[in-house]
């Protein structure tokens, strides 16, 4: 069979290029639902900005923190919360997809089998990118000030917006185990829950009762909110930086090959 | 490799699956030779839309063998998606896209150039008549233009072998004889075609060949006229005004079909397989009348699905 041979040996030789192509192809449909559908994005943004006015006005008198206001503690907080929030819709996008079909079509093309999932993951990076910088620019309309320049604000951007795709990733394993909207909405919302509250993103983690502080430390919630605290209102970032990039890259080295399994096996 | 292999673009042999307890192929083989239109035709559940999942390289095979352009589609499916195209039963594009954005994505995604995919995008836009509907996203559209565009999306990669299953199935009656003339156009191209269907009519219209199939197993495969002329062509269907009389009419009858002869008790109708169905229909006629019992009335159709599936397994399909 040297025609599947060389087939094969010219598949190899532009897969990389295509997968890539295939990728930007399918983050382009993804992002377009957006356009298409802006209620998509409103809704998207107003539940996290109502979450920062809310914390802000309603909790924020009576939470002491270490940083000189609540909202300068909030923010690098909240920002990390967002994008944990906006992961879980990860698997809901893909289980909508499995629903209708469409998947099935995707499945039938010479496409990277990688390339729906990536192509989920990376635009909804790219939405979290922009409802990170809309929560910033909120939080500077109602107070928020940092400490330290703008490039250490940008790297603790790039940093939250790394870990919620990392979290998209879990997400999107989910979506394709429970392959239902619905059951996609409540699974990849539950587990998240605890999580962003047992952490150090509205509080201080010391204010705890002990047997949740020793899990709120070392949560890499916690970790990386740290960082973003750190870089945001001055201090050494570093250890912190590096632990999260840990949990960053542990989380993408176990969810990507779970989620690339289950999408190959899915029906 | 044989020469029967060679020459077909679709060769299923002895191809066995089940899903846990339930056997949905035993044992199929067949093959489709280049250029020609294989009408797999099957009631709902017998073992269709698996069958084709399979060749599609969406679903592998327990036991036997399938190539689809002589590729094996359990040993190299990647190989087999570049020659394949598929629009399945419920139309898979995206809603939320236009048209043209959706035929342009499954254009990328079949690895074509950028200039190629817009050219083919817009030349399969007019042809399926949806050049007032490109820039439309798909839930303005209607059933028959969503087919339609699966149909075209099915088509962006130029696939060597198509895959429609149940095309026509939730259509009316109008859009059906639309995507009829799409298809046949498809099939004077010489595209070779594998299309499963519930309609009898649709194969009969559409397939060279037809392959049926009842609960995973081929019942009978032959072109339409061989199949016709094994189910005896047609179904002379009569009803007379006076119900007292239907059995004394139906034994009258019975020496005229070519199978026996059947009364419906809701219908009042009396049924009669026949091969030559307008000289059963004078003869019916002639006999009834002589006895001076009044038809109410009489018609003489084409076999419907159950009725072949009666009559090839003797056992109502459904």
């Amino acid at each position: 069979m040297s025609y599947n041979q060389a087939q094969s040996t010219h598949l190899a030789k532009q897969s990389l290029f295509w997968a890539i192509s295939d990728i930007v192809a399918m983050t382009k449909r993804n992002l377009l639902h957006y356009v298409r559908v802006p209620q998509l994005l409103i809704f998207s943004s107003i539940q996290p900005v109502m979450f920062l006015l809310l914390f802000t006005y309603v909790f924020g008198g009576a939470i002491k923190t270490s940083a000189g206001s609540y909202i300068n503690f909030l923010i690098p907080g909240i920002i990390v919360q967002t994008v944990l929030f906006g992961a879980t819709q990860t698997g809901v996008g893909l289980a909508n997809d499995l629903s209708k079909g469409f998947i099935e079509r995707l499945r039938s093309l010479p496409m990277a089998r990688s390339a729906v999932l990536a192509g989920r993951t990376i635009s909804d990076l790219i939405r979290n990118i922009f409802v990170v910088l809309l929560m910033t620019g909120v939080g500077f309309l109602i107070g928020f000030r940092p400490e330290e320049n703008i490039g250490r604000l940008l790297v603790a951007l790039g940093l939250t917006v790394l870990f919620g795709f990392a979290f998209s990733w879990i997400s999107a394993t989910i979506g394709m185990l429970v392959k239902n909207v619905e059951t996609a909405q409540v699974a990849g919302f539950i587990w998240v829950f605890p999580l962003v509250f047992a952490s150090s993103i509205f509080v201080p983690v010391q204010t705890m009762p002990e047997w949740l502080q020793s899990f709120a430390t070392h949560s890499p919630i916690t970790v990386t909110v740290n960082a973003t605290r750190t870089l945001i209102l001055g201090g050494d970032a570093m250890p912190d930086i590096w632990r999260s990039l840990a949990w960053i890259a542990g989380i993408l080295l176990v969810a990507v090959p779970i989620a690339v399994y289950r999408y190959r096996k899915s029906t | 490799m044989e020469p029967s292999i060679r020459d077909s673009i679709i060769s299923v042999k002895d191809v066995y699956k089940s899903f846990g307890k339930v056997q949905a192929l035993q044992g199929i083989s067949f093959e489709v030779p280049k250029g020609t239109v294989l009408g797999l035709l099957g009631p709902n559940g017998s073992g269709k839309t698996t069958l084709v999942r399979i060749l599609t390289t969406l679903l592998q095979l327990d036991r036997g063998t399938a190539t689809v352009s002589g590729i094996n589609v359990s040993e190299h499916p990647a190989l087999v998606r570049n020659h394949i195209g598929l629009a399945g039963q419920n139309a898979a594009v995206d809603d939320n896209l236009t048209g043209k954005e959706n035929l342009e994505l499954v254009g990328r995604l079949y690895h074509l150039s950028w200039s190629t995919t817009r050219k083919k995008a817009a030349d399969l836009l007019e042809r399926f008549s949806l050049t007032d509907a490109v820039n439309r996203t798909i839930k303005t559209y209607s059933g028959g233009m969503r087919r339609r565009l699966d149909l075209a999306a099915s088509l962006m990669g130029q696939p060597e072998v198509l895959f429609l299953d149940e095309p026509t199935t939730g259509l009316d009656p109008r859009s059906r004889a639309e995507m009829w003339e799409v298809i046949k156009e498809l099939v004077r191209e010489g595209t070779t075609l594998l299309l499963t269907t519930q309609y009898l009519e649709e194969a009969d219209f559409l397939a060279d060949d037809i392959v049926m199939i009842d609960r995973g197993k081929i019942i009978a495969q032959g072109t339409a006229d061989q199949l016709k002329a094994r189910m005896g062509g047609g179904v002379l269907e009569l009803r007379i005004v006076d119900k007292n009389r239907m059995k004394e009419a139906e034994e009258l009858l019975r020496g005229l079909g070519s199978g026996p002869t059947q009364i419906d008790e809701i219908s009042n109708h009396i049924k009669i397989p026949v091969c030559d169905g307008s000289k059963a229909l004078v003869d019916a006629v002639r006999i009834i009348d002589n006895k001076g019992i009044k038809i109410a009335d009489i018609e003489l159709r084409k076999p419907t699905l159950d009725e072949v599936f009666l009559k090839l397994t003797g056992q109502q399909s459904r």
